[in-house]
């Protein structure tokens, strides 16, 4: 019997103030208040607050016959308390159903692991502290930041107790195999993976609205045939994606809250098909092989890898740049320190500097607070350069 | 193919970007296989004959490549008309240029005074501008072509009549218009005669969407018959760039263009000494001649900043090349700038830039850093980040180099075509 995994992913950076040269040495404010509160207050009004309302109701109708899992990052978390507690509070609702599982990812949405193991540690931590105060479940299930993988992030995240963890259900690693299966990672005993079904998932997530799209317009009924045509297919079939994508990305006249209203009764039409939680997925399915993935791979752009935050010099500076203080910062040891050096670890700082797209505009673009990758280098070295200075003094 | 176009200075005397851009254009249109009568006013004195002279095609500089050096010299007949209208004239420019070419005439005809006219001249600008237009109209009747080309105000005229003349299309092409020289000022006269070749044309061309916006905007012309077509940079002497030595200690900040209203050079000035405040070690060079050169060096005094400002006055081909070179920066703090190759030419240099956020090159330029002209503080915030984070400056060269390739003109050189094929059909 075949399941749907949902997962969605929330997440909201704390974006820079314009920082100039001339602010070193003077202003230790880095971050935008005013215009972070605006948009994640825009995005609540427009996703969250919405979407979170449909979910409630979907929940409370199905009552375990509907089930779905969240990823909330910390910094996102930080802002819901900061500017929108509303928010939070909707989403401590539904998880009183108990229908809904929360899983752990590094704290600051960082790049941790790639630099730093300790540091990786301690933001999965504090995550997981968060998470638990929050909604009471102690996470089984990992993501990490952008669905950032390979086979040593999976040994790590073992042995910190979790037993499931998510990619991305990448061709160049599935090859024939399927992504609807479950895996052990390479040189894990225990762990569980689960891919994303990238063909399912960004036809929602991504194709939804796309009028010269052949399949367009994508309605429930339709989706769950697609869905029904994978019944010998395999044990789960994971749809993971930017909770955005309800409201945010495509917008609520496109019809992605009626789609999002009408998906699970005619899912549930076949009684072949359930819909499972990641961590249910994993407990009730036996790994198909093991597979191995010794290089990083995410689940963005058509790279599938990490060039969108580290494929050019600016983001390898920046990012070698702020992983070098972490001895000063521990050394320090101070509160507002540790906050102010995690907080610049967040991907989405060096995602702005990325150049790959840059001069076709694109996706990048849409997401960036900057009008250019060189302006958003720029400005980021010159916060940490005041951030080094502090921490010399 | 046949075109009549009266354009502006051959090397090897050429004086700024309208220059280069009538050149390369006309090198690139050769090559698809138009054939050009390229004509262009020169100082002659009385020594000629006439008012119009072919002139022979040896002087000229070469073309790309060998192979095509004969088809090259085939396809462009130049013509040269005798006056003294050069680019960017003012009229009190153009009276220094007067009385200076008359007392070398009344010098070489041994005359006493030199209160007389001599040669052909105008009194004024205005005037000569339209004595150019006469001359025009004698080569319009002589000639045979299939379509008229002008380029920017002195000669709109001079298409005027020589399509009047040959009842053949009309294409004025904009480089700058009197708004982006003097803001405000507006010269009345020139405003009129912008105007009025533009409305005679049957296509114009603008060379950004800055100043189509302008064209519009200021002119009135029906938007159905102004297009864009982007100027490029030639690559073709990247051989022969010179390799200095940049400086060990310290780094190199340039800015080179006119020193007038248009071009900013005061905001680089006060950005210069907002830099050197963190800074000290950086060297400030303002290349170029203009009429606000007096102002700004009584500046640079005032400000203290001498010693690391350095003004070299108007450079010349290959002191340009040197000065490239020996720049770790370009700025470009333009005011009003349609197009501005010279950023695309520092960036050949290997030379990242900064450029006013609103000139025509922005349109096409991606890898380069960009600000308002009057925003000293970010103008000067750039300059110090380009000058403290060297992966800013490598990664930018990266990508532009890339972007550049693109930026040619020969596909300045097929939009062209395309817009004379339009008025054939």
């Amino acid at each position: 019997m075949p399941s749907i995994c949902f997962y969605f992913q929330v997440h909201q950076p704390c974006r820079l103030r314009h920082y100039t040269f001339f602010d070193i040495g003077q202003e230790h404010h880095y971050e935008d208040d005013e215009h972070n509160g605006e948009i994640l207050n825009k995005v609540a009004e427009k996703c969250y607050l919405p979407a979170n309302a449909v979910l409630l109701d979907l929940l409370n109708k199905y009552r375990g016959d509907f089930r779905i899992a969240f990823s909330l990052s910390g910094v996102a978390l930080d802002q819901f308390e900061q500017f929108n507690p509303a928010v939070l509070d909707s989403f401590k609702r539904l998880a009183d159903t108990g229908c809904v599982e929360f899983l752990n990812e590094t704290y600051h949405h960082s790049l941790a692991f790639i630099f730093s193991a300790p540091e990786f540690r301690e933001q999965v931590e504090l995550h997981r502290q968060r998470i638990f105060k929050l909604f009471g479940q102690k996470a089984t299930t990992f993501r990490n930041t952008e669905l950032i993988y390979s086979d040593a992030i999976a040994r790590e995240v073992e042995d910190l107790g979790y037993k499931t963890i998510l990619a991305e259900g990448a061709d160049r690693i599935l090859g024939w195999r399927s992504p609807n299966s479950v895996y052990r990672p390479e040189g894990c005993r225990t762990l569980k993976l689960l891919l994303k079904n990238y063909r399912l998932s960004d036809d929602i997530a991504f194709r939804f609205s796309n009028r010269e799209w052949s399949e367009f317009p994508l309605t429930a009924a339709k989706f769950a045939r697609w869905v029904h045509q994978l019944d010998n297919a395999g044990d789960t079939i994971n749809l993971f994606m930017d909770y955005e994508t309800f409201g945010e990305h495509q917008w609520e006249e496109t019809g992605i809250f009626d789609f999002l209203r009408l998906i699970p009764a005619h899912i549930l039409a076949d009684p072949h098909f359930q819909f499972l939680t990641p961590a249910q997925v994993a407990q009730k399915s036996k790994p198909a092989a093991s597979l191995s993935v010794p290089e990083f791979m995410s689940w963005a752009d058509v790279e599938r890898d990490l060039t969108a935050w580290m494929g050019n010099d600016m983001q390898n500076d920046a990012l070698r740049s702020v992983y070098d203080l972490e001895s000063k910062v521990r050394a320090r040891n101070r509160k507002d320190l540790f906050h102010t050096w995690r907080r610049l670890q967040t991907s989405d700082h060096f995602y702005y500097m990325c150049t790959k797209w840059f001069a076709d505009g694109d996706v990048h673009k849409y997401f960036n607070p900057y009008s250019s990758p060189y302006d958003a280098y720029i400005n980021y070295m010159n916060v940490l350069t005041d951030f080094a200075e502090q921490l010399e003094s | 193919m046949r075109v009549l176009m009266f354009g502006w200075e051959f090397p090897p005397h050429i004086s700024g970007g309208l220059g280069t851009a009538c050149y390369e254009m006309t090198l690139a249109l050769v090559h698809h296989g138009t054939e050009v009568i390229f004509v262009i006013p020169r100082a002659g004195g009385p020594a000629r004959k006439s008012h119009v002279e072919l002139v022979a095609a040896a002087p000229l500089a070469p073309a790309p490549d060998a192979d095509s050096i004969e088809e090259f010299l085939n396809r462009l007949n130049i013509r040269a008309v005798d006056s003294i209208l050069r680019p960017y004239l003012t009229d009190t420019d153009y009276q220094h240029v007067l009385i200076e070419t008359e007392a070398i005439i009344a010098r070489r005809l041994g005359a006493h005074s030199i209160l007389e006219p001599v040669g052909p001249y105008g009194r004024n600008l205005i005037a000569e501008v339209a004595r150019y237009s006469e001359a025009a109209e004698a080569i319009a009747r002589r000639e045979t072509f299939d379509v008229i080309h002008v380029h920017d105000w002195m000669t709109f005229l001079a298409g005027i009549r020589a399509k009047r003349i040959s009842g053949k299309p009309l294409v004025v092409h904009v480089h700058a218009l009197e708004f982006d020289r003097s803001g405000e000022k507006v010269n009345p006269d020139i405003f009129a005669i912008e105007k009025l070749g533009m409305e005679a044309a049957d296509h114009v061309i603008a060379v950004s969407h800055y100043t189509r916006n302008l064209i519009l905007e200021q002119y009135g012309i029906d938007p159905e018959k102004v297009v864009v077509v982007h100027n490029a940079v030639s690559k073709r002497n990247i051989g022969k760039v010179y390799h200095v030595p940049r400086r060990k200690t310290g780094k190199t900040v340039l800015f080179l263009g006119r020193i007038t209203f248009q071009k900013g050079p005061d905001y680089f000035v006060e950005a210069a000494a907002k830099v050197l405040e963190i800074m000290p070690d950086v060297t400030f060079v303002m290349a170029g001649a203009g009429d606000m050169l007096p102002r700004l060096i009584e500046r640079v005094g005032q400000l203290r900043i001498g010693k690391s400002f350095h003004f070299t006055g108007f450079l010349k081909g290959p002191e340009v090349e040197r000065m490239y070179a020996m720049s770790d920066l370009y700025v470009m703090p333009s005011v009003s700038e349609p197009f501005g190759i010279s950023p695309l030419e520092a960036m050949v240099y290997d030379v990242p830039v900064i450029v006013s956020r609103n000139a025509g090159v922005s349109e096409v330029l991606s890898h380069a850093l960009k600000v308002d002209f009057w925003d000293v503080e970010d103008m000067a915030s750039k300059i110090l980040a380009v000058l403290r984070y060297p992966v800013l400056s490598r990664e930018m060269l990266r990508n532009g180099r890339k972007e550049l390739k693109a930026i040619r003109w020969e596909v300045t050189a097929e939009r062209i075509i395309g817009v004379y094929n339009r008025l054939q059909a």
